[in-house]
C-alpha cells in the first residue's frame, strides 16, 4: 500500500489520480521516452564515434593530405616537408599486391604499405592488436590488419604467398595491427569491406624499396598540415612537385576512402537525430493534452469545489503540472535508460563494421540534459491548454454540471446513402465532426505511427533497387582484372586466353579533377569502348545506353554537385600521365548510385592523354566450372594487381547493410508500434469515458456488448483508415528527408518505396490498433450499468 | 383475471462493499399483472430501484425467484438479460439517458432498428406529443421533452412492460404532469404493464395498484378504487 502520510491534500489527489490512470500515464510515458531514446541513441552514437575517431586520429598521427605518384625521387621529401603549412611530411611506398593463400582458391588483394626503418611512423601510425612491426630490412616479415588475419583464422608466425612486382615470395606475420587510415577497409573497387578478400599489409621500406625497385624513391607521401594551414594552397603546392614524377593529385581527408565512410555514417546519424525525435514529441504533447483536457473536464466539480474552499489558480496549474511533470520524468527516465542502451549497442555495431582499437562511449550530461528539457518543453506545451481551461472555470459554474454536448447534422446528411446509415453509424459520424481536433489529432497520431514504419522499412526498398541497378543493370561483369601499370591493348587477347574466360573487356582509369567554376570533385575518370555488355551506362530511366562518340557522361550525384546539365562544359584536370586542362562537354547525364561517376570513349580518353591504346584493367565473365583453373592462372599472372569479384561484392554489401539496417529497423518498428498503440489506447479510453453513459444506456435498451463495442470502433477505424493515406504522404516525405540526408559523394540512395512496404507499415499500425481497442473492449464488459444510468449528467 | 406478467417469491437482494452487507431487498413477494399500471412508493434506499432493476434485466438477484412469464430472470447470463431487455423492456430514467448525438427521431429509430415488430418513430413521437420536435438534438430541448422522448423510445418497440425510474424526478410539476399523460396514454392505448417507481406520494392517484416499500419489503400493496388523471393530482 503507497503510503501517502505527510503528503499534502491536492498531492494525495494526485497519487491517487495518477494511481487510477496509470495504463494511459504509461502509454503517453512511453512514447515520450521513444522520442527522448532515439535522441540520445542518435546523438549518443554520433559523439561516442565521432570522439572515438578523433582521439584515434590524434593518438596515431592520422594525416590531413595524401599524394601518390609513379616514383618520386626520396629528396622531394624534404621539400613538400618545407612547403608552407605543413607540419609533417613522411613518404613511404603502397603497392598492390595478388596474395595466395593456402586453402583459399580465390586470388587476395593487398595493398602494401611500408614503415619506415630508422624509427616508428610519424603519420598513420598502425596500433599493434599482436605481435609486433616488422624489422628494418627484414625481407620476409609482413604485419597484417587485424580484420584479415580474423577473417582467415591467421596467426603470429603463420606464412602466406605474395606476388611482389612479378615474383611470389613467402611472408610470415609478425603482427595484428589497426590503422587509422583504414578504420573502413575496402579494396579497389569496392563498395563494402570484405576481409576475406582485402589485406592491408605494412612491410619494412627497404624491403619494398628493393623488391619494387624503387631504391632511394617512394611513391606515396601523407602530410601533416600546421593548424590554420589551408589545404587547398598545399594540395596544389605538392601537385606541382610530383607533377614530374606521374603524381596522381593530392587529396585531403574529404577524399581519403576510410574518413570519408565514417562521415557519411556520421552524417546519417544526426540527420536521424534530427527526424525521428520530433515525430515523437508531437504526438506525446499531443496525447498529453487530450488526457488531460478530459481528466479535468471529468474534475470540474472538484475543481469547482477545491476553488471554492479558496485554493488559487497557481495552486490548481501547478497540481495538474505536477501531474504532467510525474509522467513526463517517468518517460524521461524509460528513455534515458533505452537511448543509452540502444546507442551502446549501435556503437558496438559502428566498432564491429569500422576497425578501432577501442571504443569510447560519449555520455555527456549536456545530451541527457537537452533531451530532458525539449520533452519536457513539448509536455508542457501539450499540457498548457488543458490546464487553461481549468483555471478559466469560474468556481459556481464549475460546481454545475457542465451543459449537454451540442452536436449538429452532418453535411450531407439528407442524402439517400446517408439515409442507409444506422444509428449507431451516424452516433459515431457525430462525434467525429463534433470532436473534430481530436479526431485530426488521433488520426495524425496514427499517420506518424504509418510514416515512421515506412522510413524504418524502406531502406531495403531502396538498397534492393540500388543492387538491381548496380550490379544486375551496370556491372554485371563476373571480376574485374585491375593491372599494375598501363598495359597495351593487345592484353585483353592474353586474359581471353585465360581458362574459362568467357569475354573480355577492357577499360582505362585515370585520376582526374572535373570542376564547375569554384566546385571541383576529384574522381577517377573511366574510358570504355564503346561496345560493351558486361558494364553498361544506365540513363537516368535505367535504359542502358551507348558511350558518345565525344563528351563525357557524367552520374546524376555528380551534376547535382557541379551544378551542370546535359550540353554544359566542365573542365577536366587530368592528374596523371600528360597533366592539364581541358574543355570537355556533358554529353548526357547517368544513374549511378555509386561513387562520383565520369565516363568516355576509350580511344577518346587515349586520345586526350595523347597516350597510345593502353587498358588500366578488365571486366571479365568466366565460366564459373573453370573458377579454380582462372585463380591459378591469375595468381600466377604477375601483371594483375588487384582482383574484385562481383559476386563477393554483392553478398558482402547485402550482408553489410541486413546488419546495419536489422538492428535500426527493429528499435524503428518497436518505436512505431508503441506511438500507434499509445495514440489509440488513449483515445479509446478517453471516450469511453466521455461516453460512458451513452453506452450503457444503449446496453440497458438491449444492445449487446459487441454492438456497442461497435460505436466505439467504428470512430476508431474511420480515422484508422482516414490515417493511412495521410500516413504514407508522411513516410513518403520522411523518407525523402532521410534519403536527402543519406547521399554523399561515396553513394547514393535511390527514392524508392514498394507498394508492399507502404501495405505493411499500415498493417502493422492497425494490428497496434486493433490490439490497443481490444484492451479497451474489455473495459466496456465492466461499464455499471445501474450506476451510470444513476448519474446526472 | 389477468395473466401475471412477473412474479417475484422470496426475491433477495445483497450489496457487499468490504465488510458491509447491505440488504437491498428482503424476501419480497410480488406479482405485476398484464396491462396494470402499478406505482412503487418509498423513501431512499428502501428497495424500490432495485427491484425495477431485477424486474427490467439490469441487475440480478442474490436469491429467491423472480419470472417473467415462464422466464426465469435469475438463471439468465448477460447475454440471455440483454436479450429480455432488447425484447420485452421498456426504460425511463430519471435523467432521460438520451444518446446527444441523436436527434429525438433517431434515438426513437435506435430502438426500432433492432426491434420486432416496432411503430414507427414518428408515430412514437406523436404519442407523446413530440412530432414537432422530431429533429432537434437532445441539448435543444427542455427536461420535460427530453424525458418524452425517452418515454417514446421505450415504447416504440411495443414491449411487454414499460419500467420508469423516478420519470418525473428531474422536472417540475407542470412539466411532470406532461410526462405522466404520456405514460398513462400509452399504458391505455397499448396496454403495456407499467411500473413507476417514485418518492412522490401523490403519483400513487394515477395508479391501478401501489406498493410502499420499507427495508427491502412491500409493507402495503392498495388497489385504487377511483383513479386519477395526471392532471388532476397536485405536488
Amino acid at each position: 500500500m503507497l503510503s501517502l502520510h505527510g503528503l499534502r491534500a491536492l498531492d494525495r489527489k494526485l497519487v491517487r489520480d495518477l494511481v487510477r490512470i496509470w495504463p494511459q500515464a504509461l502509454a503517453i510515458a512511453l512514447v515520450l521516452a521513444s522520442g527522448v531514446a532515439t535522441l540520445i541513441l542518435a546523438i549518443g552514437a554520433y559523439r561516442s564515434l565521432e570522439e572515438t575517431r578523433r582521439l584515434y586520429y590524434a593518438e596515431y598521427g592520422f594525416a590531413d593530405v595524401f599524394a601518390s605518384a609513379t616514383r618520386a625521387p626520396a629528396a622531394l621529401e624534404s621539400r613538400i616537408a618545407e612547403l608552407p603549412g605543413v607540419a609533417i611530411a613522411e613518404a613511404r611506398i603502397t603497392r598492390h599486391a595478388i596474395l595466395d593463400l593456402e586453402g583459399v582458391t580465390e586470388p587476395v588483394t593487398g595493398l602494401l604499405q611500408s614503415l619506415p626503418d630508422r624509427a616508428r611512423p610519424l603519420l598513420n601510425r598502425p596500433h599493434i592488436r599482436l605481435g609486433r612491426l616488422p624489422e628494418a630490412g627484414a625481407i620476409s616479415e609482413v604485419a597484417v590488419n587485424v580484420a584479415f588475419a580474423d577473417a582467415h583464422g591467421l596467426r603470429i608466425g603463420d606464412g602466406f604467398d605474395a606476388i611482389l612486382n612479378g615474383k611470389k615470395r613467402r611472408l610470415t606475420i609478425v603482427g595484428a595491427v589497426l590503422s587509422p587510415e583504414h578504420i573502413y577497409a575496402i579494396g579497389p573497387g569496392d563498395l563494402m569491406p570484405d576481409y576475406r578478400r582485402f589485406a592491408i599489409l605494412w612491410m619494412s621500406r627497404t624491403t619494398l624499396e628493393s623488391v619494387f625497385d624503387l631504391d632511394g624513391a617512394f611513391d606515396a607521401v601523407s602530410l601533416k598540415l600546421e593548424p590554420g594551414a589551408r589545404e587547398a594552397e598545399v594540395i596544389a603546392r605538392v601537385d606541382q612537385l610530383l607533377s614530374r614524377y606521374g603524381g596522381t593529385g593530392a587529396y585531403g581527408r574529404a577524399d581519403q576512402i576510410s574518413h570519408a565512410f565514417l562521415d557519411a555514417e556520421l552524417k546519417q546519424l544526426a540527420a536521424l537525430a534530427r527526424i525521428i525525435p520530433p515525430v515523437f514529441l508531437l504526438v506525446s504533447a499531443f496525447l498529453l493534452n487530450m488526457t488531460l483536457l478530459r481528466l479535468i473536464a471529468l474534475e470540474r466539480e472538484q475543481i469547482g469545489l477545491i476553488k471554492a474552499l479558496g485554493y488559487a489558480n497557481a495552486a490548481i496549474a501547478a497540481h495538474y503540472l505536477k501531474l504532467v511533470g510525474v509522467i513526463t520524468v517517468v518517460g524521461i527516465a524509460i528513455g534515458f535508460a533505452l537511448g543509452t542502451l540502444f546507442g551502446q549497442s549501435l556503437t558496438r555495431l559502428y566498432g564491429k563494421f569500422f576497425q578501432f582499437p577501442f571504443l569510447v562511449f560519449e555520455h555527456d550530461g549536456d545530451l541527457y540534459v537537452v533531451a530532458a528539457t525539449l520533452t519536457l518543453a513539448a509536455a508542457v506545451a501539450g499540457a498548457l491548454r488543458a490546464i487553461s481551461t481549468a483555471l478559466a472555470l469560474p468556481p459556481a459554474v464549475a460546481m454545475s454540471p457542465p451543459a449537454p454536448q451540442r452536436y449538429a447534422h452532418l453535411p450531407g446528411e439528407a442524402s439517400a446513402l446517408a439515409a442507409h446509415l444506422s444509428q449507431m453509424t451516424v452516433m459515431s459520424l457525430r462525434n467525429m465532426v463534433r470532436f473534430p481536433m481530436r479526431s485530426a489529432m488521433t488520426g495524425l497520431g496514427l499517420s506518424l505511427s504509418v510514416g515512421l514504419l515506412i522510413v524504418s522499412l524502406f531502406a531495403f526498398d531502396a538498397v534492393e533497387a540500388m543492387i538491381d541497378a548496380t550490379f544486375f543493370g551496370s556491372q554485371r561483369q563476373d571480376a574485374t582484372l585491375n593491372f599494375r601499370d598501363e598495359q597495351p591493348v593487345r592484353i585483353t587477347t592474353d586474359v581471353s586466353h585465360l581458362p574459362g574466360v568467357l569475354r573480355v573487356e577492357p577499360f582505362r582509369h585515370v585520376a582526374a579533377r572535373i570542376r564547375n567554376g569554384q566546385i571541383s570533385r576529384r574522381l577517377t575518370l573511366t574510358g570504355r569502348p564503346d561496345d560493351t555488355l558486361l558494364t553498361r551506362q544506365l540513363d537516368l530511366a535505367l535504359a542502358p545506353v551507348a558511350v558518345p562518340e565525344t563528351g563525357i557522361l557524367i552520374n546524376r550525384r555528380l551534376a547535382e554537385v557541379l551544378g551542370v546539365e546535359r550540353g554544359s562544359l566542365v573542365e577536366l584536370d587530368i592528374l596523371d600521365g600528360r597533366r592539364g586542362t581541358r574543355m570537355v562537354r556533358i554529353s548526357d547525364i547517368i544513374e549511378s548510385y555509386i561513387g562520383l561517376v565520369a565516363l568516355m570513349r576509350m580511344d577518346q580518353l587515349n586520345r586526350l592523354l595523347e597516350e597510345g591504346p593502353v587498358v588500366s584493367g578488365v571486366h571479365i565473365a568466366y565460366d564459373r566450372d573453370r573458377e579454380a583453373a582462372l585463380f591459378r592462372a591469375i595468381k600466377a599472372t604477375p601483371r594483375i594487381a588487384s582482383i574484385e569479384q562481383q559476386r563477393h561484392a554483392l553478398s558482402r554489401f547485402r550482408a553489410t547493410l541486413a546488419e546495419n539496417i536489422d538492428m535500426m529497423t527493429s528499435i524503428y518498428i518497436g518505436l512505431a508500434v508503441v506511438v500507434a498503440f499509445g495514440v489509440v489506447y488513449n483515445s479509446t479510453r478517453i471516450q469511453l469515458s466521455e461516453r460512458a453513459r451513452d453506452l450503457a444506456s444503449l446496453r440497458v435498451l438491449g444492445f449487446h456488448r459487441r454492438e456497442v463495442s461497435r460505436v466505439l470502433f467504428t470512430e476508431l477505424t474511420l480515422l484508422a483508415l482516414i490515417a493511412q493515406p495521410l500516413g504514407w504522404i508522411i513516410g513518403h516525405w520522411l523518407a525523402w528527408l532521410t534519403i536527402q540526408s543519406f547521399s554523399s559523394d561515396l553513394y547514393t540512395t535511390p527514392f524508392v518505396i514498394n507498394t508492399a512496404t507502404y501495405a505493411k507499415a499500415s498493417l502493422v499500425t492497425i494490428a497496434a490498433t486493433v490490439a490497443s481497442a481490444l484492451t479497451v473492449h474489455q473495459r466496456i464488459a465492466a461499464l455499471d450499468l445501474v450506476a451510470v444510468l444513476k448519474t446526472r449528467e | 383475471m389477468a395473466e401475471v406478467v412477473f412474479q417475484a417469491r422470496g426475491l433477495t437482494k445483497v450489496y457487499r462493499t468490504g465488510a458491509v452487507e447491505v440488504r437491498a431487498l428482503d424476501g419480497l413477494d410480488l406479482d405485476l399483472f398484464a396491462g396494470e399500471l402499478v406505482v412503487l412508493l418509498g423513501p431512499s434506499g428502501s428497495g424500490k430501484s432495485t427491484l425495477l432493476n431485477i424486474l427490467g434485466g439490469l441487475d440480478r438477484a442474490t436469491d429467491g425467484l423472480c419470472r417473467f412469464r415462464d422466464i426465469d430472470l435469475v438463471r439468465l447470463d448477460d447475454r440471455g438479460l440483454t436479450e429480455f431487455r432488447r425484447r420485452y423492456v421498456g426504460f425511463v430514467f430519471q435523467f432521460y439517458n438520451l444518446i446527444p448525438s441523436l436527434t429525438a427521431r433517431e434515438n426513437v429509430a435506435l430502438v426500432t432498428e433492432i426491434s420486432e415488430h416496432p411503430m414507427r418513430p414518428e408515430e412514437a413521437l406523436d404519442l407523446v406529443g413530440l412530432s414537432a420536435r422530431a429533429d432537434h438534438f437532445p441539448a435543444e430541448l427542455s427536461g420535460g421533452e427530453q424525458q418524452r422522448v425517452a418515454i417514446a423510445r421505450a415504447i416504440a418497440k411495443r414491449p411487454d412492460v414499460l419500467l420508469c425510474d423516478e420519470p418525473t424526478g428531474a422536472l417540475d410539476s407542470h412539466t411532470g404532469i406532461r410526462v405522466l399523460e404520456a405514460i398513462t396514454a400509452v399504458n391505455r392505448e397499448l396496454g403495456t404493464t407499467t411500473a413507476i417507481i417514485t418518492h412522490n406520494a401523490a403519483i400513487k392517484d394515477i395508479a391501478h395498484r401501489f406498493c410502499r416499500f420499507a427495508d427491502g419489503r412491500i409493507v402495503e400493496t392498495t388497489s385504487n378504487q377511483k383513479r386519477l388523471a395526471p392532471a388532476e393530482v397536485s405536488w
